[in-house]
């Protein structure tokens, strides 16, 4: 008796301090960004561009070229996963082909960002004309955050009881319309959760913008998609490899990475505001 | 064939239905009068409910299955390539097993069938009113319209689900089991309802229940893996039925 009691509590201490350790990692890493670029932020920092070669000033073109980039990312990739996941559950056959895609968005996902990089700048940049733009940065990082997205929407889809499905076919309502009206609006509070991680991956990815999308240094505001922009995490990767004075940019590098958390986290708040609206309906 | 009397409004013929390799239904050839409640009754997996989806052609839905033979509504076969599913849905509705109401307003419940469908109701308040009132629902719910149908009890959900076929007006109203998952009370009321609705619409009830069979049909039809095996008036076949495997189930011996 008594040693199944120390055996299960050895099994607790173990799952409890795992969590620990995860809870311990996430706040040291947010400590030690805040505790190291604090000093930099101000109003100025984040309103007004670099000056003196980057080495003073703020990061006001990076924090709009950031924005523009994952908005323009969630614009092309959350349309186009939602379709794919769609037909994937809702429409296709399932057999062999399906599966075969479904394989081939999984490999997708585990497609080396750089890799993406270099498609974006083969295919959008050089083929396509676009240049080395928001668009194509857009383009690029909505390709990156698809797997992600079908995947979260696959799993949401899923989830709609079929009961619901049937009631609606039921009544002699078509299949679209059952999609579209009872399908998706049950379905969209789980693709918004599951895209917020691909929120996060498209703000803060450096590799496939790097060649499609990031200027090493810009003052001016973009004036269309086609223009290039700065944006937070290549500006972190030339600030601490490139940079005029590596050493003397180290708070900026981390101011940096501070307003990169916080773009991130308020994408994200947005998005969970947004699902919280259309989950208070949710009752099965 | 068996043959009853009145206007038949369903007629099967020679139907088999199967899941991929699996035969569910064979050769069935029977009619469904009209207005009249018809009780489908069986050992579980015997059909049923299989031959109840067979009727408004939900079985398209799932890969695999395969149909053979004709089904007329009104003298037209349902499986003819020129046939509409959702236009024989609209005229065929369907009560399910276990109360589904969508995640809407009671209001809206009722109304999302004739709107989507297009059927051009000019009075929607009058709709929704009438087949509230028809289901016997409409005195429970008439304050509280714009709340979520998740907050009734089940045996209301279940007349919900009811009020909100009854919308579309449809010709025949095909139930599967639509009971067993409400208590004695609700159960009663619906029962009460079926026999109310039978004036307007032809009923085909599939139910566990003998004594609900009993009560609420007018004709009964015995299923036994996938066969019918016999199908005559309810009075008949539950006082003096003529084959013995139809007096072995409804007397308990097996089942």
């Amino acid at each position: 008796m008594k040693w199944r009691y120390f055996k299960q509590s050895v099994f607790f201490s173990l799952v409890r301090a795992s969590a620990l350790i995860i809870t311990l990692a996430l706040g040291g890493i947010i400590f030690y960004i805040f505790y190291n670029g604090y000093s930099v932020i101000s109003w100025d920092f984040i309103t007004k561009p670099p000056t003196d070669s980057m080495t003073k000033g703020g990061i006001m073109p990076a924090i709009i070229g950031t924005i523009y980039l994952t908005l323009g990312a969630i614009a092309i990739g959350l349309p186009l996963g939602i379709a794919s996941a769609v037909y994937l559950t809702e429409y296709a056959r399932q057999g062999k082909v399906v599966r075969a895609i479904k394989i081939g968005i999984n490999c997708l996902a585990g497609v080396p960002s750089v890799v993406f990089g270099l498609f974006g700048l083969g295919f959008f940049v050089i083929f396509l004309k676009f240049g080395s733009s928001i668009l194509a940065g857009s383009l690029t990082l909505g390709f990156l955050i698809l797997p992600t997205i079908i995947g979260a929407s696959e799993e949401a889809l899923k989830s709609v009881p079929q009961t619901f499905r049937e009631a609606s076919l039921s009544l002699g309502v078509s299949k679209w319309q059952t999609t579209y009206r009872i399908v998706l609006p049950n379905a969209l509070p789980g693709i918004l959760t599951g895209s917020i991680l691909g929120i996060g991956r498209a703000a803060g990815e450096t590799a496939p913008i790097m060649f499609t999308a990031a200027a090493f240094f810009t003052s001016k505001l973009p004036g269309s998609v086609f223009d290039e922009v700065m944006a937070l995490p290549y500006h972190v990767y030339v600030l601490s490899t490139a940079g005029t004075n590596i050493e003397a940019t180290r708070p900026i590098q981390f101011g940096t990475v501070l307003v990169l958390v916080a773009v991130v986290l308020g994408i994200d708040l947005i998005a969970i505001i947004i699902r919280g609206y259309m989950r208070r309906n949710k009752r099965w | 064939m068996v043959v009853m009397g009145g206007k038949e409004i369903i007629q099967l013929d020679d139907v088999n239905f199967y899941y991929g390799e699996c035969r569910a239904l064979s050769n069935i050839s029977m009619k469904f009068v009209k207005n009249k409640v018809t009780a489908l009754i069986g050992p579980s997996g015997c059909g049923k409910s299989t031959l109840l989806r067979v009727l408004n052609r939900m079985n398209d839905l799932i890969d695999g299955t395969k149909v053979e033979g004709k089904i007329f509504f009104e003298g037209k076969n349902i499986y003819a390539p020129d046939v509409d599913p959702v236009e024989i849905r609209r005229k065929i509705g369907m009560v399910f097993q276990k109360p589904n109401p969508f995640p809407k307003t009671i209001y809206n419940n009722i109304s999302y069938g004739p709107k989507l469908a297009g059927l051009g109701v000019e009075d929607m308040d009058t709709l929704v009113e009438q087949s509230l009132r028809q289901a016997v629902l409409w005195d429970e719910v008439k304050n509280i319209l714009n709340k979520s149908a998740m907050n009734l009890s089940g045996g209301q959900q279940q007349r919900l689900c009811i009020a909100r076929a009854l919308a579309m007006k449809p010709d025949v109203l095909l139930m599967d089991e639509p009971t067993s998952a409400l208590d004695p009370i609700s159960t009663a009321k619906i029962e009460e309802l079926i026999e109310a609705l039978k004036k307007d619409y032809t009923i085909i009830i599939v139910t566990h229940n003998m004594q609900q069979a009993a009560r609420i049909s007018d004709e009964t039809a015995f299923f036994y893996m996938g066969n019918l095996i016999e199908y005559n008036k309810t009075e008949k076949i539950f006082t003096n039925p003529d084959m013995k495997q139809t007096e072995d189930y409804i007397t308990g011996r097996f089942g």
